[in-house]
């Protein structure tokens, strides 16, 4: 794959406090590709998704998105810039029907009828279920919903913390098609996962990271054949 | 909210303003009177209702609001000789200008914070107004004369102390700002509002700036408890220090929880339901308050929605 470097970090220190998460992180996203984010629980993998976000502050170092500087920007900014962030835990509106949370994702960049027909059929499922009150919903459709409203901002970078945690394996397979889909039509993806057939069967890319460092970042294909980092820095596989 | 055709949505508003409407002509006196007042501060809890239902900002000092609204028409015709439409609009701004301030300090905080910020600023005014007796009237309050009550409009004279005039002018208020806040809420910013009070990081995160939304959220809804209070001021003709009491911040945060926070009608039903109930009961005992208290907790056990939001969960899913 080209290195054309979408999305980049270079340096990134981040505090919790006085608590020092992140240390020098250096990462680049390129563009159309899969990178799965990926070490034990505390490693700053979410840490890592939140301070592209703006949410987390950027101690030192840099994140730039197409050349444009993300560091600094207001939170609530950084989507307009063309990122899209779907949190663990999935945060929905859940007091609002399906069609409503997607409504809000549509309206938060002015986006109209095409690309909510264009998401919906990236979610077939969801169409069945406009107009019920997203609480209710199972949580694999949730999941899909969270991820449907991250995609009506038409992001050229899309977040995903632990999409399949907790879902049963059939929509585990939905939710890995999915984003392969998302990648054929250009959506780049950084992924944090903790389940290593999901990293196998998506990513491009793994990056592997350890008390707030990037060790090593490895292509899927020489992971397959040497799966020996994934017990390294994670000791399973 | 579920979808709604907004034809069905604005005729059941619409319908509850002609209802209103109608009753001036049925109502004996005392009750017209009463009904008056009613529509008057249902409009303070609308604009309460606008903060605490739809952003979900629980705020203890809306006293400050609709006293500098009732204030600032009432000292303007008192120390000025405004008219009364000026009077009004004086009220208005001075109630969005307080709620600019205090929301612009008050927004850095949230939750239990945000609570006792806005009381803490509030007793501020409730203090001010004593230690500024001369102008204000303290504790004693002022009484706007009938003469001063008057609105003269191409050579018709409409007269505030009228009962009549003084009802439709308090429906007109009520009906305008009704039909405001159901706009409001039906409007991509009332879908903002919604969605910040479900979660406001998950929304920040798809690019709103929640902040500026608050921030106008807290305008609008001073606005709106200030166009009550001016309203008050002028339609009832006495402005005094109670009105900037916490006893008025924790009331329209009681007829909004009675009548069911985050929907249109719910400030009208938790109003008129809390007038009636006090007034029925202190006609029979007078420890009144213990039987209104039991039928509040009996209320919030078996509608913990309000009575419009229990009704909208159970039946009418539609209703804004």
């Amino acid at each position: 794959m080209a290195d054309t470097g979408l999305l980049t970090i270079a340096g990134l220190d981040c505090f919790y406090g006085e608590v020092q998460v992140l240390y020098g992180l250096d990462l680049a996203l390129n563009k159309g590709e899969v990178l799965c984010l990926f070490g034990r629980n505390g490693a700053g993998k979410t840490t890592t998704l939140k301070a592209i976000m703006g949410l987390v502050p950027a101690a030192a170092g840099s994140i730039r998105l197409d050349g444009k500087e993300l560091t600094g920007l207001a939170a609530h900014d950084v989507p307009k810039a063309g990122v899209a962030y779907v949190p663990q835990g999935r945060r929905l509106f859940a007091e609002m029907s399906v069609a409503e949370n997607i409504e809000i994702g549509l309206m938060a960049r002015g986006k109209g009828k095409q690309t909510r027909e264009n998401v919906l059929d990236l979610f077939p499922l969801l169409r069945e279920r406009l107009k019920q009150r997203s609480g209710t919903l199972s949580g694999g459709e949730q999941q899909m919903l969270a991820m449907a409203r991250a995609l009506c901002l038409e992001p050229q970078v899309l977040l995903l913390d632990e999409p399949t945690e907790g879902l049963m394996p059939s929509m585990i397979a939905r939710i890995r098609e999915t984003v392969a889909k998302l990648r054929e039509l250009g959506v780049s993806t950084i992924l944090v996962e903790q389940r290593v057939d999901a990293v196998l069967s998506v990513a491009d890319r793994v990056c592997f990271i350890e008390n707030g460092r990037n060790r090593e970042t490895v292509d899927v294909e020489a992971l397959r054949a040497d799966p020996s980092a994934v017990r390294r820095y994670v000791g399973v596989g | 909210m579920r979808d709604a055709s907004p034809a069905k949505t604005y005729a059941l508003h619409i319908g509850v303003i002609a209802l209103l409407f109608a009753l001036n002509f049925v109502l004996p006196d005392y009750h017209q009177g009463l009904f008056a007042r009613i529509m008057a501060l249902a409009v303070f809890a609308m604009g309460y209702n606008l903060l605490f239902g739809y952003v979900g900002l629980l705020s203890l000092g809306h006293a400050m609001f609709f006293s500098a609204g009732l204030y600032g028409a009432g000292l303007t015709v008192h120390h000025l000789g405004w008219g009364v439409p000026q009077a009004f609009v004086a009220g208005v701004v001075c109630g969005a200008l307080l709620a600019l301030v205090i929301g612009l300090l008050a927004l850095r905080t949230s939750g239990v914070a945000f609570m006792i910020v806005t009381m803490m600023f509030a007793q501020v005014f409730y203090l001010l107004i004593l230690y500024f007796a001369a102008w204000t009237g303290g504790d004693q309050g002022l009484v706007i004369q009938q003469a001063s009550r008057v609105i003269s409009i191409g050579g018709i004279s409409l007269d505030l102390t009228d009962p009549t005039v003084r009802y439709m002018s308090a429906l007109a208020l009520f009906a305008v700002v009704l039909l405001i806040a159901l706009a409001l809420v039906r409007s991509r910013f009332g879908r903002v509002l919604v969605a910040i009070r479900e979660n406001e990081e998950r929304t920040k995160m798809l690019g709103y700036d929640t902040v500026a939304n608050k921030l106008i959220a807290v305008v609008a809804s001073g606005a709106i408890c200030a166009a009550s209070g001016a309203a008050y001021a002028l339609l009832f003709g006495y402005v005094g220090s109670n009105f900037a009491s916490i006893q008025y911040s924790i009331l329209p945060l009681l007829w909004v929880l009675l009548g069911g926070a985050a929907t249109t009608l719910g400030p009208l039903i938790g109003t008129l339901f809390m007038y009636y109930v006090t007034d029925i009961t202190s006609g029979f005992t007078s420890a009144y308050l213990l039987i209104v208290g039991v039928a509040l907790i009996l209320l919030v056990l078996f509608a913990p929605k309000g009575i419009m939001g229990s009704i909208r969960e159970r039946w009418l899913g539609w209703l804004p």
